[in-house]
């Protein structure tokens, strides 16, 4: 009987514990942010404990950051979560990529690009999106905060091992779909629960050909699917883009030679296997109220079937049989910890180059880190979003969660490259449709979502 | 952590599919900064009309259901985000055990650090108990890993360690400094 990769890693982390019961995991790397952790701070003060490694923390600041001028705070409640972080990490010696550092970004963007996440580590953070870490063939999961003051003060955490699941995603994406539009795609197909209990392993040829950026959108959604662990076996595209980077271990050849051994013997050690032929995937977009709630551009909305459908249609203000081309578009988000990254504005710039937006349309492009921003600047990318109409934003987690003052109107239809559509999450009546980069920059230009396999064939 | 064995209470029904930590707080109680109580911000969303009068159609707002300590729910509950401020605030309002026909991973956790007992029951079980008259009593028994409602008994299951930890109130970090060896000798075998 071999081991999964993911098992593989679990093993190498176990503090303490037998297997079958909880296990103490040693955290390599704990990625702090301004909403999760200062209830955290609090107890540690209270019970006159120390952070055990500061050396293994590093926090940013991005759920409340003002990302039109991100030095002008006018939400006093936000301003002082803000400044708690600051002061926080000032007093218990931790990193903080501060407001205006050129580290400052989505904490799940800035891991990677900062190779701060690397290949064979347990990372924790207090947020769901965790998983993205997992592309590098890594554990990383999302914790509340209690969890978080845990890791803190012992630099472990009790977690009962998941089992094991396999999604095999094989064959040529067609043109027009996405790494976006597989995990959408599974999601549609498998439910918003289908991997409760679960550590996911994607693999096969489709993921094999994928880039890093691409990867942690996957693994970034895993949790939309009911799974907090996603990951990807490490290979050389993964050690391509650990290179280089700040934080890159320095004896990279070692380091390299230890992280080829993380890989599942057999895909007999899954419990379970999903398969997905990439070939027949389409552009995918959400018409609903969760991320299951989705359909091919091409596809129409489903029949309402129970109160969960009803009350989605209520929301949403969509009806049963209609497309997604038939959903008044009216405001388009480009960003977040799924696609906010360098490569998404590379595609949503290409598309929307030498054109303008629809007029009805009011656009946001929000890079998810100060070093993407400034990479896409020097490419000349700013200039073509707001040459097209489209306001070009200070990084941070913005209208993906409505937290600060970027937000959709209510009633208003947003074509958005985020991870959830859930009520009120982009505002309080806002409607989301999950897409990919390239989908919701072609809804940005036309007022409503087309069949990009037919302007990209 | 106020310690759990047994919980006698009447049950709210809140039946959805589905419900998300963005329904079960509202955005403004993720700003707060001190271990505030957090037990009006539950269910915001449903929970009040946009007058800000409490909204009479919502269960939570049933005076026949006003003191229940037990929420009783659908699948897949506390899924979206990992704000433990969702479990916090189901704490705060007077909750002592939710009963769901599934949970999230990551809320499972949270509820169980935040010392309310999830407790997951077949689909049926919870259609039974959410059917109950509003004032009917149900009973939850943590040592014997039982729901009980008019003459009906129902088991549960829940790892003997997150049980022993809700039914003695122990924190987390208390129960770790017993493994302080441990965690030093991987620190020196793996740096």
């Amino acid at each position: 009987m071999g081991q999964t990769m993911f098992d593989k890693l679990w093993q190498r982390h176990v503090v303490a514990g037998k297997p079958g019961e909880p296990q103490l995991l040693y955290v390599d790397l704990q990625l702090i942010h301004e909403v999760t952790s200062p209830q955290a701070f609090e107890g540690l003060r209270e019970n006159h404990r120390q952070v055990r490694r500061p050396d293994k923390t590093f926090a940013t600041l991005d759920h409340n950051v003002p990302t039109a001028d991100i030095f002008n705070i006018q939400d006093v409640i936000s301003r002082k979560q803000i400044q708690t972080l600051e002061k926080n990490t000032k007093e218990f010696g931790i990193r903080l990529a501060d407001l205006g550092d050129e580290d400052q970004g989505i904490v799940h963007v800035i891991g990677p690009e900062l190779g701060l996440t690397h290949p064979g580590m347990v990372i924790v953070c207090g947020d769901s999106h965790t998983a993205t870490h997992g592309a590098f063939g890594s554990i990383g999961f999302g914790i509340g905060t209690s969890e978080v003051e845990h890791v803190l003060a012992t630099q472990t955490i009790w977690q009962q091992k998941p089992k094991n699941m396999g999604v095999h995603v094989h064959g040529q994406l067609p043109k027009g779909v996405y790494a976006k539009d597989i995990i959408l795609g599974l999601i549609a197909r498998e439910g918003v629960a289908f991997g409760t209990g679960y550590a996911i392993e994607y693999y096969g040829d489709t993921i094999e050909r994928l880039s890093m950026e691409e990867r942690m959108s996957i693994c970034n959604m895993t949790i939309e699917g009911g799974a907090k662990y996603g990951c990807i076996q490490p290979d050389q595209t993964t050690f391509d883009y650990v290179k280089g980077r700040k934080y890159t271990p320095k004896d990279l050849d070692a380091a390299i030679a230890n992280w080829r051994t993380l890989f599942t013997d057999s895909t007999a050690d899954f419990d379970t296997i999903i398969d997905i032929d990439a070939s027949q995937l389409a552009p995918m977009v959400s018409w609903g109220t969760n991320p299951g709630m989705t359909v091919a551009v091409d596809e129409a909305f489903p029949p309402v079937s129970d109160e969960n459908t009803r009350k989605a249609y209520d929301y949403i203000d969509l009806k049963p049989g209609q497309t997604a081309p038939e959903i008044p578009i009216e405001y388009a988000f480009f960003g977040s910890c799924t696609n906010g990254r360098l490569s998404d504005l590379q595609v949503e710039a290409a598309i929307l180059k030498g054109h303008q937006i629809d007029p009805k349309v009011t656009a946001l492009v929000v890079p998810g880190s100060r070093r993407v921003k400034l990479a896409a600047e020097a490419l000349g990318l700013d200039k073509i979003f707001k040459d097209a109409g489209c306001d070009w934003r200070e990084p941070g987690c913005s209208a993906c969660l409505a937290m600060n003052p970027d937000k959709v109107p209510a009633g208003v239809h947003c074509a958005s490259t985020t991870n959830r559509n859930f009520e009120g999450r982009q505002g309080a009546g806002a409607r989301t449709h999950l897409a990919s980069p390239a989908m919701v920059a072609y809804a940005a230009l036309n007022g409503h979502f087309i069949d990009i396999r037919k302007v990209e064939a | 952590m106020e310690p759990i064995k047994t919980i006698s209470s009447h049950i709210v029904p809140v039946m959805d599919d589905n419900i998300d930590t963005d329904q079960l707080i509202s955005r403004d109680s993720l700003k707060e900064v001190a271990k505030a109580s957090f037990a009006d911000m539950l269910f915001y969303g449903q929970r009040y009309l946009a007058s800000g009068a409490k909204n009479p159609a919502f269960p939570l707002n049933d005076p026949q259901r006003a003191g229940a300590q037990i929420l009783i729910t659908g699948h897949n509950f506390g899924c979206g985000s990992a704000w433990e401020h969702a479990a916090w605030a189901l704490r705060d309002y007077g909750f002592r055990a939710v009963i769901a026909k599934d949970f999230n991973d990551i809320f499972y956790m949270n509820s169980i650090k935040s010392g309310v007992l999830p407790i997951e029951l077949t689909d049926a079980q919870c259609e039974l108990l959410a059917a109950l008259p509003a004032t009917a009593q149900v009973t939850v028994d943590l040592p014997q890993q039982t729901v009980t409602s008019a003459g009906q008994t129902f088991k549960f299951k829940i790892d003997p360690l997150w049980k022993s930890k809700l039914a003695t109130g122990t924190s987390d970090i208390e129960l770790t400094s017993e493994f302080n060896t441990q965690i030093d000798q991987f620190e020196q075998d793996n740096n």
